[in-house]
Protein backbone atom coordinates (compact mmCIF):
# COMPACT_ATOMS: atom_id res chain seq x y z
CA UNK A 1 0.00 0.00 0.00
CA UNK A 2 1.60 3.30 -1.07
CA UNK A 3 1.46 5.89 1.65
CA UNK A 4 0.68 9.50 1.07
CA UNK A 5 3.09 11.50 3.13
CA UNK A 6 3.78 15.15 2.45
CA UNK A 7 5.71 17.31 4.85
CA UNK A 8 7.24 20.73 5.03
CA UNK A 9 10.20 21.65 7.17
CA UNK A 10 11.87 25.00 7.63
CA UNK A 11 15.65 25.13 7.90
CA UNK A 12 16.56 28.29 9.79
CA UNK A 13 19.31 27.19 12.15
CA UNK A 14 21.74 24.34 12.79
CA UNK A 15 19.32 22.51 15.09
CA UNK A 16 16.74 22.33 12.28
CA UNK A 17 19.29 20.32 10.31
CA UNK A 18 19.34 17.61 12.97
CA UNK A 19 15.53 17.56 13.17
CA UNK A 20 15.23 17.41 9.38
CA UNK A 21 17.67 14.46 9.13
CA UNK A 22 15.84 12.54 11.84
CA UNK A 23 12.43 13.19 10.34
CA UNK A 24 13.56 12.10 6.84
CA UNK A 25 15.06 8.96 8.38
CA UNK A 26 11.77 8.20 10.16
CA UNK A 27 9.75 8.57 6.97
CA UNK A 28 12.25 6.51 4.98
CA UNK A 29 12.05 3.74 7.58
CA UNK A 30 8.25 3.93 7.47
CA UNK A 31 8.14 3.12 3.75
CA UNK A 32 10.54 0.24 4.35
CA UNK A 33 13.76 1.72 2.95
CA UNK A 34 16.87 -0.31 3.86
CA UNK A 35 19.39 1.06 6.35
CA UNK A 36 22.12 1.77 3.78
CA UNK A 37 19.75 3.68 1.50
CA UNK A 38 18.33 5.52 4.51
CA UNK A 39 21.84 6.59 5.50
CA UNK A 40 22.68 7.68 1.95
CA UNK A 41 19.47 9.71 1.78
CA UNK A 42 19.90 11.51 5.11
CA UNK A 43 23.55 12.22 4.31
CA UNK A 44 22.54 13.81 1.00
CA UNK A 45 19.81 15.71 2.88
CA UNK A 46 22.35 16.95 5.38
CA UNK A 47 24.73 18.14 2.65
CA UNK A 48 22.08 20.06 0.70
CA UNK A 49 20.35 21.50 3.76
CA UNK A 50 23.67 22.67 5.18
CA UNK A 51 24.54 24.36 1.88
CA UNK A 52 21.18 26.08 1.99
CA UNK A 53 21.80 27.26 5.55
CA UNK A 54 25.34 28.40 4.86
CA UNK A 55 24.93 30.14 1.52
CA UNK A 56 21.27 31.23 1.53
CA UNK A 57 20.66 31.69 5.25
CA UNK A 58 18.06 28.95 5.30
CA UNK A 59 15.10 27.72 3.33
CA UNK A 60 12.44 25.10 3.12
CA UNK A 61 12.40 21.30 2.63
CA UNK A 62 9.42 19.44 1.19
CA UNK A 63 9.34 15.68 1.72
CA UNK A 64 7.01 13.48 -0.28
CA UNK A 65 6.51 9.74 -0.81
CA UNK A 66 6.56 9.03 -4.54
CA UNK A 67 5.46 5.97 -6.48
CA UNK A 68 6.31 5.33 -10.12
CA UNK A 69 5.04 1.99 -11.40
CA UNK A 70 6.41 -0.59 -9.01
CA UNK A 71 8.98 1.77 -7.52
CA UNK A 72 8.42 3.60 -4.27
CA UNK A 73 10.69 6.23 -2.85
CA UNK A 74 11.15 9.59 -1.19
CA UNK A 75 11.40 12.90 -2.98
CA UNK A 76 12.87 15.94 -1.27
CA UNK A 77 12.71 19.48 -2.61
CA UNK A 78 15.00 22.09 -1.06
CA UNK A 79 14.01 25.68 -1.80
CA UNK A 80 15.73 28.87 -0.78
CA UNK A 81 15.56 32.48 -1.80
CA UNK A 82 19.26 33.10 -1.39
CA UNK A 83 21.79 34.65 -3.76
CA UNK A 84 21.66 31.72 -6.21
CA UNK A 85 24.55 29.84 -7.81
CA UNK A 86 26.16 31.66 -10.75
CA UNK A 87 27.87 28.60 -12.27
CA UNK A 88 26.04 25.36 -11.50
CA UNK A 89 28.45 23.20 -13.49
CA UNK A 90 31.29 24.47 -11.34
CA UNK A 91 29.32 23.92 -8.13
CA UNK A 92 28.73 20.34 -9.16
CA UNK A 93 32.47 19.62 -9.48
CA UNK A 94 34.19 17.65 -6.75
CA UNK A 95 36.32 19.85 -4.59
CA UNK A 96 34.89 23.17 -5.73
CA UNK A 97 34.03 25.43 -2.82
CA UNK A 98 33.60 29.09 -2.06
CA UNK A 99 33.10 28.51 1.64
CA UNK A 100 36.22 26.82 3.01
CA UNK A 101 34.66 23.35 3.03
CA UNK A 102 35.59 20.12 1.30
CA UNK A 103 33.43 20.99 -1.69
CA UNK A 104 31.83 17.58 -1.63
CA UNK A 105 28.35 18.81 -0.71
CA UNK A 106 26.42 18.93 -3.99
CA UNK A 107 28.41 16.45 -6.12
CA UNK A 108 28.61 14.06 -3.18
CA UNK A 109 24.88 14.33 -2.53
CA UNK A 110 24.21 13.60 -6.20
CA UNK A 111 26.17 10.34 -5.96
CA UNK A 112 24.08 9.23 -2.98
CA UNK A 113 20.64 9.50 -4.59
CA UNK A 114 18.89 8.12 -7.69
CA UNK A 115 17.77 11.42 -9.17
CA UNK A 116 19.18 14.88 -8.65
CA UNK A 117 18.08 18.15 -10.25
CA UNK A 118 19.23 21.67 -9.48
CA UNK A 119 17.87 25.01 -10.65
CA UNK A 120 19.24 28.35 -9.66
CA UNK A 121 18.56 31.96 -10.56
CA UNK A 122 21.11 34.51 -9.41
CA UNK A 123 19.46 36.92 -7.00
CA UNK A 124 16.33 34.80 -6.70
CA UNK A 125 17.29 31.49 -5.16
CA UNK A 126 18.08 27.84 -5.66
CA UNK A 127 15.94 24.70 -5.84
CA UNK A 128 17.41 21.23 -5.46
CA UNK A 129 15.24 18.17 -6.03
CA UNK A 130 16.42 14.70 -5.05
CA UNK A 131 14.80 11.29 -5.21
CA UNK A 132 15.81 8.04 -3.57
CA UNK A 133 14.06 4.75 -4.35
CA UNK A 134 13.32 2.38 -1.53
CA UNK A 135 15.39 -0.38 -3.10
CA UNK A 136 17.78 1.72 -5.15
CA UNK B 1 26.57 25.03 26.45
CA UNK B 2 26.39 21.37 25.42
CA UNK B 3 29.74 19.57 25.21
CA UNK B 4 30.89 16.08 24.39
CA UNK B 5 32.85 14.59 27.32
CA UNK B 6 36.46 13.54 26.77
CA UNK B 7 37.83 10.80 29.02
CA UNK B 8 41.50 10.30 29.79
CA UNK B 9 42.55 6.66 29.92
CA UNK B 10 46.22 6.30 30.60
CA UNK B 11 48.15 7.71 27.69
CA UNK B 12 45.05 7.96 25.54
CA UNK B 13 41.96 10.09 25.27
CA UNK B 14 38.55 8.54 24.62
CA UNK B 15 35.60 10.35 23.11
CA UNK B 16 32.29 8.54 22.74
CA UNK B 17 29.86 10.47 20.57
CA UNK B 18 26.38 9.51 21.75
CA UNK B 19 24.32 12.43 20.49
CA UNK B 20 23.47 13.79 17.08
CA UNK B 21 26.31 16.03 16.07
CA UNK B 22 25.25 19.43 14.94
CA UNK B 23 27.92 21.63 13.49
CA UNK B 24 28.67 23.86 16.48
CA UNK B 25 28.98 20.84 18.79
CA UNK B 26 31.41 19.20 16.37
CA UNK B 27 33.52 22.35 16.18
CA UNK B 28 33.57 22.61 19.97
CA UNK B 29 34.69 18.99 20.18
CA UNK B 30 37.55 19.69 17.77
CA UNK B 31 38.67 22.62 19.91
CA UNK B 32 38.33 20.78 23.25
CA UNK B 33 40.08 17.68 22.01
CA UNK B 34 43.11 19.46 20.62
CA UNK B 35 43.40 21.48 23.83
CA UNK B 36 43.15 18.25 25.85
CA UNK B 37 45.88 16.57 23.77
CA UNK B 38 48.10 19.51 24.55
CA UNK B 39 47.23 19.62 28.27
CA UNK B 40 47.61 15.89 28.93
CA UNK B 41 50.37 15.09 26.47
CA UNK B 42 48.27 12.15 25.31
CA UNK B 43 49.82 9.98 22.64
CA UNK B 44 46.58 8.66 21.20
CA UNK B 45 42.97 9.69 20.62
CA UNK B 46 40.09 7.23 20.27
CA UNK B 47 36.88 8.52 18.75
CA UNK B 48 33.98 6.08 19.17
CA UNK B 49 31.31 6.81 16.57
CA UNK B 50 29.35 3.56 16.92
CA UNK B 51 26.24 5.48 17.97
CA UNK B 52 26.35 7.81 14.97
CA UNK B 53 23.88 7.01 12.20
CA UNK B 54 25.26 9.70 9.93
CA UNK B 55 28.66 11.19 9.09
CA UNK B 56 28.40 13.81 6.37
CA UNK B 57 31.20 15.77 4.74
CA UNK B 58 31.23 18.36 7.52
CA UNK B 59 31.66 15.80 10.30
CA UNK B 60 34.11 13.92 8.11
CA UNK B 61 36.14 17.09 7.83
CA UNK B 62 36.10 17.58 11.61
CA UNK B 63 37.35 14.01 12.12
CA UNK B 64 40.08 14.61 9.54
CA UNK B 65 40.99 17.87 11.26
CA UNK B 66 41.26 16.25 14.68
CA UNK B 67 43.51 13.53 13.25
CA UNK B 68 45.67 16.05 11.42
CA UNK B 69 46.02 18.41 14.39
CA UNK B 70 46.71 15.60 16.86
CA UNK B 71 49.24 14.14 14.49
CA UNK B 72 51.39 17.28 14.42
CA UNK B 73 51.17 17.27 18.21
CA UNK B 74 52.50 13.69 18.07
CA UNK B 75 49.27 11.90 18.95
CA UNK B 76 47.59 9.32 16.72
CA UNK B 77 43.86 9.23 16.12
CA UNK B 78 41.78 6.08 15.73
CA UNK B 79 38.13 6.21 14.70
CA UNK B 80 36.32 3.16 16.05
CA UNK B 81 32.97 1.47 15.60
CA UNK B 82 31.79 3.02 12.36
CA UNK B 83 28.50 1.46 11.25
CA UNK B 84 28.49 -0.39 7.91
CA UNK B 85 25.88 1.92 6.37
CA UNK B 86 27.92 4.97 7.40
CA UNK B 87 31.10 3.50 5.90
CA UNK B 88 29.39 2.71 2.58
CA UNK B 89 27.87 6.20 2.46
CA UNK B 90 31.16 7.95 3.21
CA UNK B 91 32.86 6.06 0.37
CA UNK B 92 30.06 6.94 -2.05
CA UNK B 93 30.23 10.54 -0.89
CA UNK B 94 33.93 10.55 -1.80
CA UNK B 95 35.35 10.78 1.70
CA UNK B 96 37.59 7.78 2.49
CA UNK B 97 39.18 9.54 5.55
CA UNK B 98 42.61 8.54 4.25
CA UNK B 99 44.70 10.00 7.08
CA UNK B 100 42.72 8.40 9.90
CA UNK B 101 43.33 5.04 11.56
CA UNK B 102 40.29 2.85 12.13
CA UNK B 103 39.32 -0.07 14.34
CA UNK B 104 36.29 -2.26 14.86
CA UNK B 105 35.68 -1.26 18.48
CA UNK B 106 37.26 0.59 21.40
CA UNK B 107 39.16 -2.47 22.58
CA UNK B 108 40.75 -3.08 19.17
CA UNK B 109 41.41 0.64 18.81
CA UNK B 110 43.23 0.66 22.12
CA UNK B 111 45.29 -2.39 21.07
CA UNK B 112 46.12 -0.69 17.78
CA UNK B 113 47.36 2.43 19.57
CA UNK B 114 49.40 0.31 22.02
CA UNK B 115 51.07 -1.58 19.20
CA UNK B 116 51.85 1.62 17.33
CA UNK B 117 53.32 3.16 20.48
CA UNK B 118 55.61 0.19 21.07
CA UNK B 119 56.69 0.26 17.43
CA UNK B 120 57.99 3.79 17.79
CA UNK B 121 61.78 3.65 17.68
CA UNK B 122 62.45 6.88 19.59
CA UNK B 123 59.78 6.50 22.24
CA UNK B 124 61.92 5.01 24.99
CA UNK B 125 60.47 6.98 27.90
CA UNK B 126 57.86 4.45 29.03
CA UNK B 127 58.06 1.62 26.55
CA UNK B 128 58.88 -1.94 27.60
CA UNK B 129 61.64 -3.70 25.79
CA UNK B 130 60.29 -5.34 22.61
CA UNK C 1 -31.07 -4.92 -30.24
CA UNK C 2 -27.78 -6.33 -28.96
CA UNK C 3 -29.36 -6.71 -25.57
CA UNK C 4 -31.98 -9.06 -26.99
CA UNK C 5 -29.28 -11.27 -28.42
CA UNK C 6 -27.31 -11.24 -25.18
CA UNK C 7 -30.46 -12.16 -23.27
CA UNK C 8 -30.91 -14.97 -25.76
CA UNK C 9 -27.40 -16.16 -24.99
CA UNK C 10 -28.11 -16.05 -21.30
CA UNK C 11 -31.13 -18.29 -21.78
CA UNK C 12 -28.98 -20.77 -23.67
CA UNK C 13 -26.24 -20.76 -21.06
CA UNK C 14 -26.26 -24.51 -20.63
CA UNK C 15 -25.94 -24.99 -24.35
CA UNK C 16 -22.95 -22.63 -24.51
CA UNK C 17 -21.24 -24.56 -21.76
CA UNK C 18 -22.00 -27.91 -23.34
CA UNK C 19 -20.70 -26.75 -26.69
CA UNK C 20 -17.58 -25.27 -25.12
CA UNK C 21 -16.74 -28.45 -23.22
CA UNK C 22 -17.16 -30.39 -26.42
CA UNK C 23 -14.87 -28.00 -28.30
CA UNK C 24 -12.31 -28.17 -25.51
CA UNK C 25 -12.26 -31.95 -25.69
CA UNK C 26 -11.78 -31.80 -29.43
CA UNK C 27 -8.87 -29.32 -29.23
CA UNK C 28 -5.92 -31.69 -29.36
CA UNK C 29 -3.90 -29.69 -26.82
CA UNK C 30 -6.15 -31.03 -24.15
CA UNK C 31 -5.22 -34.65 -24.59
CA UNK C 32 -3.20 -34.73 -21.39
CA UNK C 33 -4.09 -31.93 -19.06
CA UNK C 34 -3.54 -31.89 -15.35
CA UNK C 35 -7.09 -31.13 -14.35
CA UNK C 36 -9.60 -33.84 -13.81
CA UNK C 37 -12.67 -33.51 -15.98
CA UNK C 38 -14.88 -32.45 -13.10
CA UNK C 39 -12.49 -29.74 -12.13
CA UNK C 40 -12.34 -28.46 -15.65
CA UNK C 41 -16.09 -28.61 -16.04
CA UNK C 42 -16.66 -26.77 -12.80
CA UNK C 43 -14.19 -24.07 -13.78
CA UNK C 44 -15.70 -23.71 -17.23
CA UNK C 45 -19.25 -23.51 -15.84
CA UNK C 46 -18.15 -20.82 -13.42
CA UNK C 47 -16.49 -18.81 -16.18
CA UNK C 48 -19.53 -19.03 -18.47
CA UNK C 49 -21.70 -18.01 -15.55
CA UNK C 50 -19.64 -14.94 -14.73
CA UNK C 51 -19.19 -14.04 -18.38
CA UNK C 52 -22.88 -14.10 -19.18
CA UNK C 53 -23.91 -12.38 -15.97
CA UNK C 54 -21.56 -9.43 -16.56
CA UNK C 55 -22.20 -9.22 -20.30
CA UNK C 56 -24.69 -6.57 -21.45
CA UNK C 57 -25.03 -4.07 -24.25
CA UNK C 58 -22.76 -1.63 -22.48
CA UNK C 59 -19.98 -3.99 -21.36
CA UNK C 60 -19.92 -5.72 -24.74
CA UNK C 61 -18.76 -2.47 -26.31
CA UNK C 62 -16.60 -1.26 -23.46
CA UNK C 63 -14.15 -3.80 -22.07
CA UNK C 64 -12.70 -1.32 -19.58
CA UNK C 65 -16.10 -0.90 -17.90
CA UNK C 66 -16.02 -1.28 -14.13
CA UNK C 67 -18.99 -3.67 -14.31
CA UNK C 68 -16.66 -6.28 -15.82
CA UNK C 69 -14.52 -6.41 -12.71
CA UNK C 70 -15.85 -9.83 -11.53
CA UNK C 71 -14.96 -11.26 -14.96
CA UNK C 72 -11.49 -9.68 -15.21
CA UNK C 73 -10.68 -10.75 -11.64
CA UNK C 74 -11.77 -14.28 -12.42
CA UNK C 75 -9.71 -14.40 -15.62
CA UNK C 76 -6.61 -13.15 -13.76
CA UNK C 77 -6.87 -15.69 -10.98
CA UNK C 78 -7.70 -18.43 -13.48
CA UNK C 79 -4.61 -17.59 -15.56
CA UNK C 80 -2.37 -17.56 -12.49
CA UNK C 81 -3.69 -20.85 -11.15
CA UNK C 82 -3.38 -22.50 -14.58
CA UNK C 83 0.19 -21.21 -14.95
CA UNK C 84 1.03 -22.66 -11.53
CA UNK C 85 -0.50 -25.99 -12.54
CA UNK C 86 1.88 -26.08 -15.48
CA UNK C 87 -0.40 -25.21 -18.38
CA UNK C 88 1.44 -23.61 -21.27
CA UNK C 89 0.28 -20.15 -22.43
CA UNK C 90 -0.88 -21.85 -25.63
CA UNK C 91 -3.12 -24.19 -23.68
CA UNK C 92 -4.69 -21.38 -21.68
CA UNK C 93 -5.18 -19.29 -24.82
CA UNK C 94 -6.80 -22.26 -26.61
CA UNK C 95 -9.04 -22.75 -23.59
CA UNK C 96 -10.28 -19.16 -23.81
CA UNK C 97 -10.57 -19.04 -27.60
CA UNK C 98 -12.62 -22.25 -27.80
CA UNK C 99 -15.21 -20.37 -25.76
CA UNK C 100 -15.42 -17.92 -28.65
CA UNK C 101 -16.23 -20.77 -31.04
CA UNK C 102 -18.93 -22.08 -28.71
CA UNK C 103 -20.50 -18.63 -28.28
CA UNK C 104 -20.54 -17.99 -32.01
CA UNK C 105 -22.10 -21.36 -32.73
CA UNK C 106 -24.93 -20.67 -30.28
CA UNK C 107 -25.25 -17.12 -31.64
CA UNK C 108 -25.77 -18.61 -35.06
CA UNK C 109 -28.84 -20.38 -33.75
CA UNK C 110 -30.23 -17.35 -31.98
CA UNK C 111 -29.86 -14.94 -34.88
CA UNK C 112 -30.57 -17.43 -37.62
CA UNK C 113 -31.77 -15.88 -40.87
CA UNK C 114 -30.35 -12.40 -40.24
CA UNK C 115 -26.81 -12.50 -41.68
CA UNK C 116 -26.01 -8.79 -41.23
CA UNK C 117 -27.07 -8.83 -37.61
CA UNK C 118 -25.24 -12.07 -36.97
CA UNK C 119 -22.12 -10.68 -38.62
CA UNK C 120 -22.07 -7.52 -36.51
CA UNK C 121 -22.73 -9.25 -33.20
CA UNK C 122 -20.24 -12.02 -33.97
CA UNK C 123 -17.61 -9.39 -34.59
CA UNK C 124 -18.33 -7.79 -31.23
CA UNK C 125 -18.36 -11.05 -29.28
CA UNK C 126 -15.17 -12.06 -31.04
CA UNK C 127 -13.50 -8.81 -30.02
CA UNK C 128 -14.76 -9.24 -26.47
CA UNK C 129 -13.23 -12.70 -26.14
CA UNK C 130 -10.03 -11.43 -27.75
CA UNK C 131 -9.83 -8.87 -24.95
CA UNK C 132 -10.19 -11.64 -22.41
CA UNK C 133 -7.33 -13.42 -24.18
CA UNK C 134 -5.15 -10.31 -24.04
CA UNK C 135 -5.94 -9.85 -20.36
CA UNK C 136 -4.98 -13.45 -19.65
CA UNK C 137 -1.75 -13.04 -21.60
CA UNK C 138 -0.88 -9.85 -19.70
CA UNK C 139 -1.58 -11.52 -16.37
CA UNK C 140 0.64 -14.39 -17.39
CA UNK C 141 3.52 -12.06 -18.30
CA UNK C 142 3.15 -10.00 -15.12
CA UNK C 143 3.18 -13.19 -13.08
CA UNK C 144 6.37 -14.27 -14.81
CA UNK C 145 7.97 -10.86 -14.26
CA UNK C 146 7.19 -11.05 -10.55
CA UNK C 147 8.82 -14.46 -10.40
CA UNK C 148 11.87 -13.18 -12.30
CA UNK C 149 12.36 -10.14 -10.09
CA UNK C 150 11.90 -12.26 -6.99
CA UNK C 151 14.45 -14.74 -8.28
CA UNK C 152 16.98 -12.09 -9.17
CA UNK C 153 16.63 -10.69 -5.64
CA UNK C 154 17.19 -14.15 -4.23
CA UNK C 155 20.10 -14.73 -6.58
CA UNK C 156 21.79 -11.52 -5.52
CA UNK C 157 21.36 -12.60 -1.92
CA UNK C 158 22.48 -16.18 -2.54
CA UNK C 159 25.45 -15.34 -4.68
CA UNK C 160 27.20 -13.28 -2.02
CA UNK C 161 27.84 -15.59 0.91
CA UNK C 162 30.14 -14.47 3.69
CA UNK C 163 32.24 -17.35 4.97
CA UNK C 164 34.15 -17.32 8.19
CA UNK C 165 37.31 -19.20 7.25
CA UNK C 166 39.10 -18.63 10.51
CA UNK C 167 38.62 -16.77 13.73
CA UNK C 168 39.07 -13.18 12.54
CA UNK C 169 39.14 -13.97 8.82
CA UNK C 170 36.17 -13.71 6.47
CA UNK C 171 36.04 -14.73 2.84
CA UNK C 172 33.53 -13.77 0.19
CA UNK C 173 33.66 -15.40 -3.23
CA UNK C 174 32.09 -13.26 -5.94
CA UNK C 175 30.61 -15.10 -8.88
CA UNK C 176 29.31 -13.17 -11.86
CA UNK C 177 29.49 -9.55 -12.89
CA UNK C 178 30.01 -6.87 -10.30
CA UNK C 179 27.70 -3.95 -11.11
CA UNK C 180 26.86 -1.11 -8.79
CA UNK C 181 23.70 -2.72 -7.38
CA UNK C 182 25.61 -5.92 -6.70
CA UNK C 183 28.51 -4.02 -5.17
CA UNK C 184 26.16 -2.45 -2.65
CA UNK C 185 24.91 -5.90 -1.59
CA UNK C 186 28.48 -7.23 -1.46
CA UNK C 187 29.58 -4.30 0.70
CA UNK C 188 26.56 -4.53 2.99
CA UNK C 189 26.97 -8.27 3.56
CA UNK C 190 30.73 -8.06 3.96
CA UNK C 191 30.67 -5.14 6.41
CA UNK C 192 27.83 -6.64 8.41
CA UNK C 193 29.78 -9.91 8.49
CA UNK C 194 32.78 -8.03 9.86
CA UNK C 195 30.65 -6.50 12.62
CA UNK C 196 28.93 -9.79 13.46
CA UNK C 197 32.09 -11.87 13.68
CA UNK C 198 34.51 -9.18 14.83
CA UNK C 199 36.83 -10.12 11.99
CA UNK C 200 39.74 -7.90 11.10
CA UNK C 201 40.53 -9.38 7.68
CA UNK C 202 38.18 -9.89 4.77
CA UNK C 203 39.15 -11.70 1.59
CA UNK C 204 37.21 -10.86 -1.54
CA UNK C 205 37.80 -13.60 -4.08
CA UNK C 206 37.08 -12.56 -7.66
CA UNK C 207 37.99 -15.84 -9.40
CA UNK C 208 34.37 -16.06 -10.52
CA UNK C 209 34.18 -12.55 -11.96
CA UNK C 210 34.39 -12.88 -15.75
CA UNK C 211 36.09 -9.54 -16.48
CA UNK C 212 37.48 -6.57 -14.61
CA UNK C 213 37.07 -3.22 -16.35
CA UNK C 214 37.60 0.21 -14.86
CA UNK C 215 34.07 0.25 -13.44
CA UNK C 216 34.48 -3.10 -11.69
CA UNK C 217 37.88 -1.94 -10.42
CA UNK C 218 36.20 1.15 -9.00
CA UNK C 219 33.66 -1.03 -7.20
CA UNK C 220 36.47 -3.15 -5.75
CA UNK C 221 38.34 -0.06 -4.57
CA UNK C 222 35.16 1.23 -2.92
CA UNK C 223 34.67 -2.05 -1.11
CA UNK C 224 38.28 -2.08 0.08
CA UNK C 225 38.00 1.51 1.32
CA UNK C 226 34.70 0.91 3.10
CA UNK C 227 36.20 -2.13 4.83
CA UNK C 228 39.10 0.02 5.97
CA UNK C 229 36.71 2.61 7.42
CA UNK C 230 35.22 -0.14 9.56
CA UNK C 231 38.68 -0.93 10.92
CA UNK C 232 39.32 -4.11 8.97
CA UNK C 233 41.58 -4.99 6.07
CA UNK C 234 40.31 -6.22 2.71
CA UNK C 235 42.39 -8.44 0.43
CA UNK C 236 41.41 -9.10 -3.18
CA UNK C 237 42.28 -12.61 -4.30
CA UNK C 238 41.65 -14.66 -7.40
CA UNK C 239 43.43 -12.36 -9.84
CA UNK C 240 43.65 -14.65 -12.87
CA UNK C 241 46.31 -13.95 -15.53
CA UNK C 242 43.69 -12.62 -17.97
CA UNK C 243 42.45 -10.22 -15.32
CA UNK C 244 45.99 -9.04 -14.55
CA UNK C 245 46.50 -8.44 -18.28
CA UNK C 246 43.32 -6.42 -18.82
CA UNK C 247 43.88 -4.41 -15.64
CA UNK C 248 47.33 -3.33 -16.79
CA UNK C 249 46.30 -2.81 -20.42
CA UNK C 250 43.44 -0.59 -19.32
CA UNK C 251 45.81 1.36 -17.08
CA UNK C 252 43.81 0.65 -13.92
CA UNK C 253 45.72 1.35 -10.73
CA UNK C 254 45.16 -1.35 -8.13
CA UNK C 255 48.35 -0.60 -6.23
CA UNK C 256 46.39 0.85 -3.30
CA UNK C 257 44.95 -2.58 -2.57
CA UNK C 258 46.43 -5.82 -1.39
CA UNK C 259 45.94 -8.25 -4.27
CA UNK C 260 46.80 -11.93 -4.40
CA UNK C 261 46.67 -14.43 -7.24
CA UNK C 262 44.96 -17.17 -5.26
CA UNK C 263 42.75 -17.54 -2.23
CA UNK C 264 45.51 -19.67 -0.76
CA UNK C 265 48.09 -16.89 -0.83
CA UNK C 266 45.51 -14.44 0.53
CA UNK C 267 44.89 -16.82 3.43
CA UNK C 268 48.64 -17.14 4.05
CA UNK C 269 48.90 -13.35 4.12
CA UNK C 270 45.97 -13.18 6.56
CA UNK C 271 47.52 -15.81 8.85
CA UNK C 272 50.74 -13.90 8.78
CA UNK C 273 49.01 -10.65 9.70
CA UNK C 274 47.22 -12.33 12.60
CA UNK C 275 50.53 -13.92 13.61
CA UNK C 276 49.24 -17.44 13.03
CA UNK C 277 51.19 -20.34 11.62
CA UNK C 278 50.07 -23.51 9.88
CA UNK C 279 52.44 -26.43 10.37
CA UNK C 280 52.58 -30.09 9.44
CA UNK C 281 52.50 -32.30 12.48
CA UNK C 282 55.23 -34.88 12.64
CA UNK C 283 53.36 -37.78 14.21
CA UNK C 284 56.47 -39.79 15.09
CA UNK C 285 57.94 -36.90 17.00
CA UNK C 286 54.66 -35.98 18.64
CA UNK C 287 54.37 -39.28 20.50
Amino acid sequence: MPMTIKENMAIQQERDLVYCRNRVKEIAAKIGMGIVNQTKLITATSEIARNMLRYAGGGNVKVEVITRGKLEGLQLVFEDSGPGIPDINKAMQDGFTTGNTLGLGLPGAKRLVNEFAIQSVVGKGTTVKILKWKNG
Amino acid sequence: MERIPILKMGRFLLVTIQVDLYDRLALTLEEDLVQMVYDTGASGVLIDISALSIVDSFMGRIIGNIAGMSSIMDAETVVVGMQPAVAITLIELGLPLAGVHTALNVERGMALLESRMSARPDDTSDADDD
Amino acid sequence: MEQDIIDGLKLKKDQVLEQWLKDQAEASDYSNNFNTNEELEGQSAELVDILLSTLNEDTLNNFSSGDLEPLTDYISSLTISRARQGFSPRETATYIFTLKDALIKVLGEIVAGEPTKLYSVTLKISKFIDNIGILSFETFITGREDVISQQSDEMAELSTPVIRVWNGILAMPIIGTLDSARTQIVMENLLQGIVDTGSSIAILDISGVPAVDSLVAQHLIKTVNATRLMGAECIISGIRPEIAQTVVHLGIDLSQMITKATLESALKYAFNTLQLEVRRIDKNKAN
